[in-house]
């Protein structure tokens, strides 16, 4: 529908370039510049690297979108951008930029939260976010349970990793077993031909008396480690698959068991799981059947909107465009601690029309700063 | 001609607009740590002062640096995105040839050294013959290091006030941070001498600090 909002947003919170542009609920253009490569040798994201890539990739990449877009960026509604969580110095490029183009075009500005930008795309592929939703949203810097009520003005945070991401366990899972970086696809490929049940490793923070909703897997890198290290030591030939499906199946469970658990003790029907580790074919297919069981309705975009990208964020920019939310100022930080609560950082001094929802629950908990890896 | 020039290089957030004779407007806000809150805002400012708006803008400059990554980014990041919105050409000036040139208007003939505050206790320096004339390639370095190469010789900037044990002669008058106004006064007169001036490429002069990760650590206990 042409009325509804045309936006275009831009992420640069970890190691991708990503512009995307979005109509309402309609994806146009997904263009992204991975510096990838650049970090593979290092092990994980460089952030100096990261930032001189976003700089050299910036303006081809909104040039690229809007071409493949088939837009004017006169045509444009707003601009969105990343205002955090992530890497500080990255963020600015993006934030930067973001600013120049919508103050350069007379656009209104909005900066948004990257985790309910992962959330958000979904509308993209399975059209308006049921309200609530339950988020899981998982990749090399985040492992977080979310309940979104409302994704442009309330994102609860349940629980989140109290050690490592998933997808930083699957990295270092990976450099154990000398399979390169990064470790989730390689690892979800070599599982395919183990047996997930081959070796029992540990399910962190499952006890009766542990967080319901928060996750830990430090322990269970430890111990793949150690049983690796023990095969070797004895001269004995490391079963490769085996241990990279016994992992992740360890993985997966913890993830999916907490996740449909959180959905039945909030009474939310729809579970929504966003990241770059929602790519694994373990987890779509353990959550797929949890979820039936359940009778909770799935919904896991397409892999390369799962993994960051500019789609995502002029998703939720739309969403703030339809929902009439408050632009941001021109003086907007790039905060590389932004509370998963705040879904976008309004301007201090606007009036806002809209009504607003205040929920009063805290901003303690999920700050997470761990972006040491690529994997997102 | 309406030249916008920005720099955020230096501690110095700073904006100017030239209309090909003089300088019209400026705007300066000193804070290192807020480059990236503050340049928006001081185009915004700078423009209003000179009662007149982006769309008008005909040419952009900017100061390449050498200066600290962060801050730096944000002036390149935001003179190309308005070049691209707005489809006129960006330029890219050492940020010392800015101060160097301030330096000049403020009386001061060659030849002398300009000298910034790269932190961890290195300058990004270069050697002037005059304000117009840089004789070295701007580099990093520990100002010990520097000191023969600069003895005798008075140096400004930040970076030689921060060090008086290597730049000995700091005149009074100098600046100390860059000034837009300057950097778009040695533009315009570097474009109506016909020069063509660089791209806006960063002059990080430092590659990034990254390691190459040690072997993996066992965790097996020995
Ligand atoms: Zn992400």
């Amino acid at each position: 529908m042409a009325d509804e909002p045309l936006v275009l947003g831009i992420e640069t919170s970890c190691d991708e370039t990503g512009v995307g542009i979005v109509r309402g609920h309609t994806l146009l253009a997904d263009a992204v510049a991975s510096s990838v490569d650049e970090h593979a040798r290092f092990g994980g994201v460089v952030p100096e690297v990261a930032s001189r890539a976003h700089l050299e990739a910036m303006v081809p990449t909104i040039q690229r979108a809007l071409k493949e877009a088939g837009v004017a960026a006169s045509d444009l509604d707003g601009i969105a951008v990343t205002a955090g969580p992530g890497l500080a110095g990255a963020l600015l490029v993006g934030v930067s930029a973001a600013k120049a183009y919508a103050y350069a075009l007379g656009k209104p500005l909005y900066g948004v939260n990257h985790l309910a930008s992962h959330i958000c795309v979904d509308q993209l592929e399975h059209g308006p976010l049921p309200e609530p939703t339950m988020a899981l949203l998982v990749s090399g810097g985040h492992s977080s349970l979310l309940l979104a009520p409302d994704i442009t003005s309330d994102v609860r945070p349940l629980g989140s990793t109290i050690d490592d991401a998933a997808g930083e366990a699957f990295d270092k899972i990976a450099r154990v077993l000398n399979l390169g970086f990064p470790g989730g696809p390689v690892i979800d490929r070599i599982a395919r031909e183990g047996d997930p049940d081959a070796i029992a490793f540990p399910r962190g923070l499952t006890g009766p008396r542990d967080a319901a909703y928060d996750f830990s897997f430090s322990g269970l890198k430890t111990a793949v480690a150690r049983w690796i290290e023990a095969k070797r030591a004895a001269g004995e030939e490391v079963p490769v698959a085996d241990v990279s499906a016994s992992f992740q199946e360890a993985v997966v469970d913890v993830l999916t068991r907490k996740a449909v658990r959180a959905c039945k003790d909030e009474g939310v029907e729809h579970l929504m799981i966003g990241g770059g580790v929602a790519a694994n074919s373990r987890l779509r297919a353990m959550a797929e059947r949890r979820c039936e069981d359940a009778g909770l309705t799935l919904r896991v975009p397409r892999p390369k909107l799962c993994t960051d990208n500019g789609a995502m964020v002029a998703a939720l920019g739309a969403e703030m465009v339809a929902r009439g939310r408050s632009a941001s100022a021109w003086d907007l930080s790039a905060d590389s601690s932004l509370p998963v609560t705040d879904p976008h950082v309004p301007d201090p001094n606007a009036h806002t029309h809209s009504h607003s929802h205040s929920h009063g629950h805290s901003h303690d908990h999920v700050h997470e700063l761990s972006r040491k890896n690529l994997y997102a | 001609m309406l030249l916008l020039a920005l720099d955020t290089a230096t501690p110095a957030v700073t904006v100017a607009l030239h209309d090909g004779s003089a300088v019209i407007a400026e705007s300066s806000d000193l804070d290192a740590r807020r480059h990236g809150e503050l340049l928006l805002p001081a185009v915004h400012r700078t423009l209003k002062e000179a009662g007149t708006e982006l769309a008008a803008v005909t040419e952009i400059v900017v100061g390449a640096g050498p200066g600290p990554y962060t801050g730096l980014r944000v002036g390149l990041v935001t003179a190309a995105t308005f070049g691209s919105a707005l489809g006129v050409p960006v330029h890219g000036l050492c940020t010392l040839d800015g101060i160097a040139y301030a330096a000049g208007l403020a009386g001061l003939d060659g030849p002398f050294v300009v000298a910034t505050d790269a932190r961890r206790k290195e300058v990004y320096w270069a050697r002037y013959d005059d304000a117009r004339t840089r004789v070295t390639e701007p580099a990093v370095d520990h100002p010990a290091d520097l000191a023969e190469r600069v003895a005798g010789l008075p140096a400004v900037g930040a970076g030689a006030l921060l060090y008086p044990a290597a730049f000995a002669d700091v005149p009074a008058g100098m600046p100390e941070y860059q000034s837009a106004g300057a950097l778009a006064s040695l533009a315009a007169e570097k474009l109506a001498c016909g020069e063509e001036l660089p791209p806006p490429r960063p002059l990080y002069l430092r590659r990034p600090d990254a390691k190459v990760p040690a072997n993996y650590k066992v965790v097996t206990p020995k």
